[in-house]
């Protein structure tokens, strides 16, 4: 039967309780009462799709963000930490959390002591070892940059 | 956990088979690789690999053209495939038997061969629910490029089509039925020699996605008695590349060319073009001669086996398969066809199919998750997606006491 289960760390790594609690009670999930940005993200593999809204005031200070839409734990712990994070920066801060996490993703280190401090976005860092879910985490994080630079079509991780 | 069925020789016969996948001799995450992604891609065994490495290094020239002697032993190992998969498929002629590069080009000749001069505004071409994308779509074009429309019969919360929907459909005004022999997202097999006879005592021709019929049952194009047949080699232990159009003869002898080029002409001019005999008329290019050379050794192999046997171990396997996962807390099954093949879609608990995939990848188990390429089917069960355990001729118990064991894990993690 079994061949043991020491793999299964390595699945823990990527399910860490900070992303299962996250996927399972999404902070700031639904819709916005005043929205100034918004795009959605598609992940055409899976079929992921969310759609994340922004109010962002006259300071480019980000005051709110929600997001709606469904996916894997993976895409809805991200977009529920994406959210969480962004709150109360500018966008061109926001925009260096995109390059940070991203690039964490991507598997650079740059990030761990980096300019950027990420903190729980680091529980995102697991992720790195799993190249077929990279794309799934990252879904929220270029609806952000997408909705950051007004696009009209929808975000891909394609 | 125990089978309960005793095994009979014959069955056992294929399952000794899972030595000759060297592909399946490997670990996955430090686990035993149990694959059940066949329904995806199947694994080919080494007849069919060297078959192919055998043909490159010492076969390979051009077929249909030169007089040399490389080009004469490359067009023997062409149409002798050929002739291995007329004889798989039971076709009347090998002028019936066209290759493709699978069962999407297959599908498509037929719609713009065939379907696209007849069609106009008021014709129909009748489709399932439960149709893979590559046997919608292709109509779908079509029926853009004429006017015509598309029809679609309707499926019950089993995964069964509804015949008598079905065959209500089928008025004056339908061109083409096109439908699939197996669901490859439910696993539904559906009574096609039924089928095609109400469709003929209607006049409708009747085209067969076979892509998930021909790895694991015997098919018999005649006694089917359908008009087109459709399928891949990868699906069937062959190269990713190949497949096969059967037509009936004095249909495909009536059909224009699909593709203009070398090999499917008898003469060319300016003024005009004589077009070559069936079936090099929808064979245009060099086609890929070492594929359908391994797809022919795909062939040969399973005919050594016994499609018989193949089928009635499968059986077993995905009798077994459905009790173990029923039993499996939290589990919804989908597609509960009572004519089923080795297919079992499911969903476990809130966990999203693609968590479900990772963490049994993480055991060294294969499967798919997502939308299989059959989006209307999903919405149809108001899912997204759903992990799919697809069985092949080398699975055996142990590799689904394995998906059980993993999917617990699964439910621990997520716990």
């Amino acid at each position: 039967m079994m061949a043991g289960s020491i793999q299964t760390d390595d699945v823990r790594e990527l399910y860490r309780d900070l992303i299962l609690d996250h996927a399972r009670h999404p902070r700031h999930f639904g819709k916005l009462g005043h929205v100034t940005h918004t795009a959605e993200g598609i992940n055409p593999l899976c079929g992921d799709k969310l759609r994340l809204y922004l109010d962002v005031d006259a300071n480019e200070t980000i005051t709110d963000a929600a997001f709606e839409g469904s996916g894997c734990a993976i895409s809805v712990a991200s977009a529920s930490l994406l959210t969480d994070s962004v709150i109360g920066l500018r966008a061109s801060e926001a925009m260096t959390f995109f390059d940070a996490v991203t690039a964490q993703l991507a598997g650079s280190d740059s990030l761990e002591g980096g300019e950027v401090e990420l903190g729980k976005l680091r529980a995102l860092a697991g992720v790195r070892d799993f190249p077929t879910r990279v794309k799934c985490a990252t879904l929220a994080w270029h609806a952000l940059k997408s909705a950051l630079r007004l696009d009209k079509a929808p975000a891909s991780t394609e | 956990m125990t089978h309960a069925s005793p095994i009979t020789e014959a069955q056992s016969v294929v399952a000794a088979c899972r030595a000759d996948f060297p592909a399946l001799d490997q670990d996955v995450s430090g686990h035993r690789l149990v694959y059940l992604d066949s329904a995806a891609s199947a694994q080919q065994p080494s007849v069919v690999i060297d078959a192919i490495a055998y043909y490159e290094r010492h076969d390979h020239a051009n077929v249909h053209r030169g007089v040399h002697t490389l080009s004469h032993r490359a067009t023997d190992a062409y149409e002798g495939a050929r002739e291995t998969l007329r004889a798989f498929i039971n076709a009347a002629s090998t002028s019936e038997v066209v290759f493709t590069s699978g069962t999407t080009e297959s599908i498509n000749l037929v719609a713009q061969s065939f379907c696209r001069p007849k069609l106009g505004p008021g014709d129909k071409i009748l489709i399932t629910h439960l149709e893979h994308h590559a046997n919608i779509v292709p109509w779908q074009l079509v029926c853009e490029q004429t006017g015509a429309e598309l029809l679609v019969a309707p499926i019950n919360d089993r995964g069964e089509v509804e015949l008598e929907a079905l065959y209500a459909l089928m008025d004056e005004t339908v061109r083409l039925l096109a439908i699939a022999h197996v669901s490859n997202a439910l696993g539904t097999i559906i009574p096609i020699k039924e089928i095609t006879a109400e469709a003929h005592a209607r006049e409708i021709p009747v085209l067969v996605d076979g892509a998930q019929g021909v790895p694991h049952m015997p098919v018999d194009v005649q006694d089917l008695d359908c008009d087109f047949y459709a399928f891949s080699g990868h699906k069937m232990f062959g190269p990713t590349g190949t497949g096969v159009l059967y037509g009936k003869e004095a249909l495909l002898e009536a059909m224009p060319p699909y593709k203009g080029g070398g090999d499917m002409i008898l003469e060319v001019s300016f003024s005009g073009t004589t077009f070559n005999e069936l079936p090099y008329k929808f064979e245009a290019g060099t086609p890929n001669i070492s594929g359908v050379v391994g797809f022919g050794a795909a062939a040969k192999y399973l005919e050594d086996l016994g499609m018989h046997n193949v089928e009635a171990w499968e059986h077993e396997l995905s009798q077994y398969m459905t009790a173990q996962l029923s039993a499996v807390e939290g589990i919804r099954l989908i597609g509960t066809a009572a004519h089923k093949a080795g297919v079992q879609s499911f969903l476990l608990g809130d966990i999203h199919p693609h968590d479900l995939g990772t963490i049994l990848d993480h055991q060294g188990v294969a499967i798919r998750t997502g939308h299989h390429c059959a989006m209307p089917v999903m919405e149809f069960f108001g899912v997204p997606g759903t992990a799919r355990a697809s069985l092949a001729l080398y699975n055996n118990f142990d590799d689904i006491d394995r998906l059980v064991a993993a999917l617990g894990k699964a439910r621990e993690i997520f716990a």
